[in-house]
């Protein structure tokens, strides 16, 4: 039952195992195990970060196309949704409507891109995914009117997602659900279902021709698939997926504007998430976002703390000084992919550590 | 008389500035080995690869069972029965053994009884099935690239040098799975260097240089016929054994 959930892709290490099942469980009980809202906070962007980063993943690491317009079909699907939220009301339908208008928007421009732009080397085609997604940023920049251009769309949920919202009268196992925890349980319970789709897909028999594309488009040709086909849909179901994860963030945050979804620093925050995980491995997106993000949202605190530490040692404290953390996060991410070459899990998997 | 499998006619091919096919005609009947001989540089590689829409054939005509293939591309050449097993072996090294082989049954899921077929002639597949085909030896990566080729049925093989850099023992085992398989409906098109092993395969043969076809005729003429041997490469059968 478990391997055919995981459509026979064993994790194949049991150091992956054990990490795999303590996210797992880290994040079905986030909201028991760690209270508040920063760690809850942090839990669904795990999610949303998961599936984006594995959606990514689908597209560089198993068919071996480089793209910079990520960020573009994850900022379409918040986008949708905070429209339709924004104009039909703080209703599930109104946010499903948009969501689906995104997702649907995302496809069809994935679609335009991969049959326009994957004939070409990857280089140009890396180049041309970087001009039509800045060029979207500057048009949802621009268009303030529908969009909120630099400031974003704030916009309500329904009510049912909200803390307003209380499902039970009295707490359970000490903790009050209210609609912040249902909504918790909506992205766990998409994300997870989104990244079992993704295992489905990268282990099918149009995941292993993907896999040979990457490995020789040429020689994928002449056994007879046509590569130009493979890889369009590749970009477009990784651009549905992203949008996906756009529609989760636009329900969980109640804000959507540029910087969250459509900035290159997060599309360059994806791409090192699939290398230190492991580019081609669907776990090693997992291992990647929650690595990534605890280091993004800890490191601050954990060098304060430190820094304290160290108060009578003298240049030791201004080394570890909290406002130093973006330095230390670089350091990390520059010995985890010197150490690391193929990614964690690649590294796990080849019995190494 | 049986319509030929594959003709060549008056066949061109560009590569960059380069004219490197000038005019190759060239017929395979169905059945059977046919071999293409010549020196380095004569055109042979090109002439597989023109067929399998690779490059691009700038004149002529390339017809395959009475159909013309010339324009077709390469995947729509492949599902027309045409299978291409490539000096490089061309095989996806970061895949499994297993993987290879069922991206190679372009039609569905591999036959049991074809796959046993397969491996009895290959062991090696059998025995590494589940192994990165990236680790594998050169002459295991061959008998992969071979076997790839063979998975399904196909009306014709174009097998480029199965032999080069392999050791002794392994060619025999490659010449004998060979001659096992020109034993089924199979047609293929050898090109191959090692005179000897195509010699004892070849049913037709025909002669490269420059770009052109200098000879075409029965395998058993030119073996018994040490002369034309020496005046078309240089050598004989006999200083090759």
């Amino acid at each position: 039952m478990l391997m055919k959930l995981l459509s026979g892709d064993r994790p194949a290490s049991p150091v992956l195992t054990v990490l795999l099942l303590v996210i797992l469980i880290g994040l079905a009980f986030a909201p028991f195990l760690f209270p508040g809202s920063k760690p809850l906070e942090t839990a669904a962007r795990i999610c949303i970060f998961i599936v984006l980063v594995a959606s990514y993943d689908l597209l560089i690491g198993y068919t071996g196309i480089v793209s910079f317009a990520h960020t573009m079909f994850f900022g379409l699907g918040a986008y949708g949704t905070a429209l339709g939220l924004s104009l039909g009301g703080a209703s599930f339908a109104a946010a499903g409507l948009g969501a689906l208008g995104g997702v649907a928007l995302a496809a069809v421009l994935a679609l335009a891109i991969g049959l326009f732009s994957l004939r070409v080397k990857a280089i140009f085609f890396a180049m041309v995914t970087l001009a039509i997604a800045s060029a979207f940023a500057v048009l949802v920049s621009q268009l303030s009117f529908l969009t909120g251009g630099e400031d974003g769309l704030n916009y309500k949920i329904p009510r049912e997602l909200t803390p307003a919202f209380k499902l039970f009268a009295e707490p359970v196992l000490g903790l009050r659900i209210d609609g912040k925890v249902l909504s918790y349980y909506l992205i766990f319970g998409v994300a997870l279902v989104l990244f079992l789709t993704l295992l489905r897909i990268v282990n099918s028999p149009f995941g292993r021709v993907l896999k040979a594309v990457r490995d020789n488009s040429f020689r994928a040709e002449a056994i007879g698939y046509k590569v130009v086909r493979y890889r369009t849909a590749a970009t477009v179901l990784s651009a549905v997926m992203a949008a996906m994860a756009g529609v989760l963030l636009a329900l969980w945050l109640r804000y959507t504007g540029p910087a969250t979804t459509l900035s290159m620093e997060i599309m360059v925050d994806i791409l090192l998430m699939v290398v230190i995980g492991g580019m081609g491995t669907m776990y090693g997106a997992v291992l990647g976002a929650v690595i990534f993000i605890l280091a993004q949202t800890y490191l601050q605190s954990l060098m304060g703390l430190a820094e304290q530490a160290t108060a009578g040692i003298p240049l030791l404290p201004d080394l570890v000084a909290p406002d130093r953390w973006l330095l230390w996060l670089g350091v990390l991410f520059v010995l985890s992919v010197y150490f690391f070459p193929t990614g964690i899990v690649g590294r796990l998997r080849a019995g190494k550590a | 008389m049986a319509e030929p499998l594959l003709t060549l006619d008056g066949v061109h091919t560009h590569i960059g500035p380069y004219h490197i096919l000038q005019g190759v005609s060239l017929t395979v009947p169905q059945g059977g080995v046919s071999v293409l001989l010549g020196r380095n540089g004569a055109g042979k590689t090109t002439t597989l690869r023109t067929i399998m829409g690779l490059w691009r054939a700038s004149r002529g005509e390339v017809r395959f069972d009475g159909r013309d293939i010339t324009q077709l591309d390469t995947p729509s050449i492949a599902r027309a029965g045409i299978a291409y097993v490539p000096e490089n072996m061309g095989i996806f090294t970061d895949l499994t053994v297993a993987e290879n082989m069922m991206l190679a049954a372009t039609s569905g899921p591999i036959d049991a009884k074809r796959l046993s077929w397969v491996q009895d002639l290959f062991p090696p597949i059998r025995n590494f099935w589940n192994s990165s085909a990236g680790t594998l030896s050169g002459g295991q990566k061959q008998m992969l690239a071979v076997s790839r080729a063979i998975i399904e049925p196909r009306r014709l093989i174009l097998i480029d040098e199965p032999t080069k850099g392999l050791a002794p023992a392994i060619i025999v085992a490659m010449t004998d799975a060979l001659r096992q398989l020109k034993e089924t409906e199979t047609t293929i098109l050898l090109v191959e260097q090692n005179f000897a092993m195509a010699s004892s395969l070849g049913d037709t043969v025909a002669v490269m240089d420059d770009g052109r076809i200098v000879h075409a005729g029965d395998m058993a003429t030119l073996v018994a016929d040490a002369g034309l041997q020496e005046r078309l490469m240089g050598l004989s059968l006999e200083a090759h054994q």
